[in-house]
């Protein structure tokens, strides 16, 4: 590699690093993640007891499952709220002018909102261990799975968001479309944590490793595409 | 016949869309009156078992599933040719092939199913890796297709279009994988085609299947093309008059009235 | 014939459905064409490609 590669390196990270902050300070200052959307995902965590007849031995079973639906119904509220600081105050255009790389500013959002997703899966984690009674067997597979699903939806998250900004009915539009793609995350973050929390007999570390791919793709992919979605 | 001006066929298309009609009569022959049913006898008991006539679907399931295929493969290329090479006429092929792409999905997922009642004796496996994945990229391509008419601002949202469906395409194998490992079974594999006893006329019949849906399908795809080529015409045509009368508009300006009102503004 | 249930339901939802979708399209193509102004082609014109951006 080259010095200017080194330095173009460099700048993109330094740029998204900006972007994040930015965005995690907004989201410090308004607390629309911890006032709005991680009781949003209790409340699925709960409706869904309500919805099984509150069985602990039936809960325990499907505790992964809801966990991930819960995450990424959460998850939706995160992104649309990522996606809408982009159009207050035009500060679109503003990034947009201040030269930064498109990848940069994926790579930042995307950033921004996996560490608020990491939030909301440890809260949701307290919640089943809290309400469906789950136990954590494999800590290791359980934070990892995490991390990587969490990795996968956010970068998935932030280039959908984009997409749909802009349109009219995004807020329809980006469930439908963000939704189908993120099925193997579904799967596979279910699957593995089937294994963390004891709930299933399977080798939750294969799955891992599907997650892993999914989000290295999609990051490379994001940070490709983002350029053509916000070019306009 | 409709004068050829006021409509989206053309000789070429009449020719291939009467084609079409009689193949379509040839194999609806073939599959109904010509070939057997899937009979075959127990090599120990002796009893009979197979899939009987309800094998004559898969002269029209299998076909149109492969060709669901082709359509979402076709909709991916002209989406990466539309990014690299910025051209309407990407554009609008791949609008095209992913509507009639899930026009045929959504027709695989309803034959499948009524197949696999008598068949599988079930109207949905959960388990089957095939049936799940083109689940999977039915909802996907619904989504595409709901952006698509969504009203934007045209290369905007050609361009979005156009990632969404090279998503979609490059999702298949990590959908693909992640159902096969979800449910370690795969009926599909086990009963359908590798099973059957495909002699010559059933063999000659599927073929006719994949090449009479393969003429549907160019046919479909031909007319969805034009027709979009006159939206995009038509959307070009109002923007240029929209132009025009913005222009008329400056020429009968009065200038000083308009410096005027600008500048008694704030 | 066995399941002659299923096959009618089977073939005949797949034609109908064809058969609906075709002429959709074609009476789209029809209403569209009808507003090409005279002297312009339909579909055969090559348009000029990227138009802004």
């Amino acid at each position: 590699m080259g010095n200017r590669e080194v330095v173009q390196v460099r700048e993109l990270f330094t740029d998204a690093r900006l972007v994040a902050t930015r965005d995690l300070r907004i989201e410090a200052r308004s607390r629309v993640l911890l006032n709005q959307v991680a009781p949003f995902a209790l409340l699925v965590l709960v409706l869904f007891g309500f919805a099984l007849d509150a069985d602990q031995r039936t809960l325990r079973t499907f505790a992964p499952g809801l966990f991930w639906v819960a995450v990424l119904l959460a998850a939706l509220l995160a992104v649309q709220r990522s996606t809408s600081l982009e159009h207050a105050d035009d500060a679109h255009t503003g990034l947009r002018l201040s030269g930064m790389a498109p990848s940069s500013v994926f790579l930042g959002k995307a950033v921004a909102v996996f560490v608020q997703l990491i939030v909301l899966e440890t809260l949701l984690t307290m919640g089943i261990v809290v309400l469906y009674g789950s136990e954590v067997d494999d800590p290791v597979l359980l934070v990892l799975t995490a991390a990587a699903a969490a990795v996968a939806v956010a970068t998935t998250g932030t280039l959908y968001g984009a997409l749909a900004s802009g349109l009219g009915a995004r807020e329809t539009l980006l469930p439908i479309l963000l939704l189908p793609v993120l099925a193997p995350v579904l799967i596979g973050a279910t699957r593995s944590f089937d294994d963390a929390l004891g709930a299933a007999a399977v080798d939750g570390w294969a799955w891992l490793g599907l997650l892993v791919v999914f989000g290295l793709v999609a990051t490379v992919l994001g940070a490709l595409a983002y350029g053509a979605m916000i070019e306009d | 016949m409709a004068d050829s001006t006021t409509s989206t066929g053309s000789p070429g298309s009449r020719i291939l869309g009467l084609t079409t009609l009689l193949g379509l009569a040839g194999l609806l022959l073939f599959a109904f009156a010509l070939t057997e049913p899937d009979v075959r006898l127990h090599p120990t008991t002796g009893e009979e078992f197979g899939q009987f006539d309800a094998v004559r679907l898969l002269y029209l399931h299998v076909p149109m599933a492969v060709l669901t295929y082709v359509a979402f493969l076709t909709c991916a290329v002209a989406s990466a040719g539309y990014l690299l090479k910025r051209g309407a006429w990407w554009d609008v092929t791949a609008h095209a092939s992913a509507e009639v792409g899930t026009v045929f999905c959504g027709l695989v997922l309803v034959t499948g199913s009524i197949w696999g009642k008598p068949v599988w004796n079930t109207w949905w496996e959960w388990g089957d890796v095939r049936l799940m994945t083109t689940l999977v990229l039915f909802l996907l391509f619904t989504g595409y297709l709901a952006l698509r008419r969504t009203p934007a601002e045209p290369q905007r949202q050609a361009r979005r279009a156009a990632v969404v469906a090279l998503v979609a395409v490059l999702d298949i194998p990590l959908i693909n994988r992640s159902v096969e490992w979800w449910e370690n079974r795969t009926l599909h594999q086990q009963s359908t085609l590798a099973e059957l006893k495909i002699e010559d006329l059933t063999l000659f019949t599927l073929m006719l299947g994949f090449v009479v849906f393969g003429l549907v399908f160019a046919w479909l795809m031909l007319h969805r093309f034009r027709v979009g080529w006159l939206e995009q015409a038509q959307a070009d045509r109002d923007m240029a008059l929209a132009i025009a009368e913005r222009h008329a508009e400056m020429e009968t300006l009065d200038v000083d009235a308009a410096i005027g009102r600008t500048g008694g503004g704030k | 014939m066995t399941h002659l249930g299923y096959l009618l339901a089977g073939w005949g939802i797949a034609l109908v459905v064809l058969g609906v979708y075709g002429c959709g399209v074609v009476r789209r193509g029809r209403r569209l064409a009808g507003t090409v102004p005279e002297g312009e082609d339909r579909w055969m014109t090559s348009r000029g490609e990227n138009q802004g951006g």
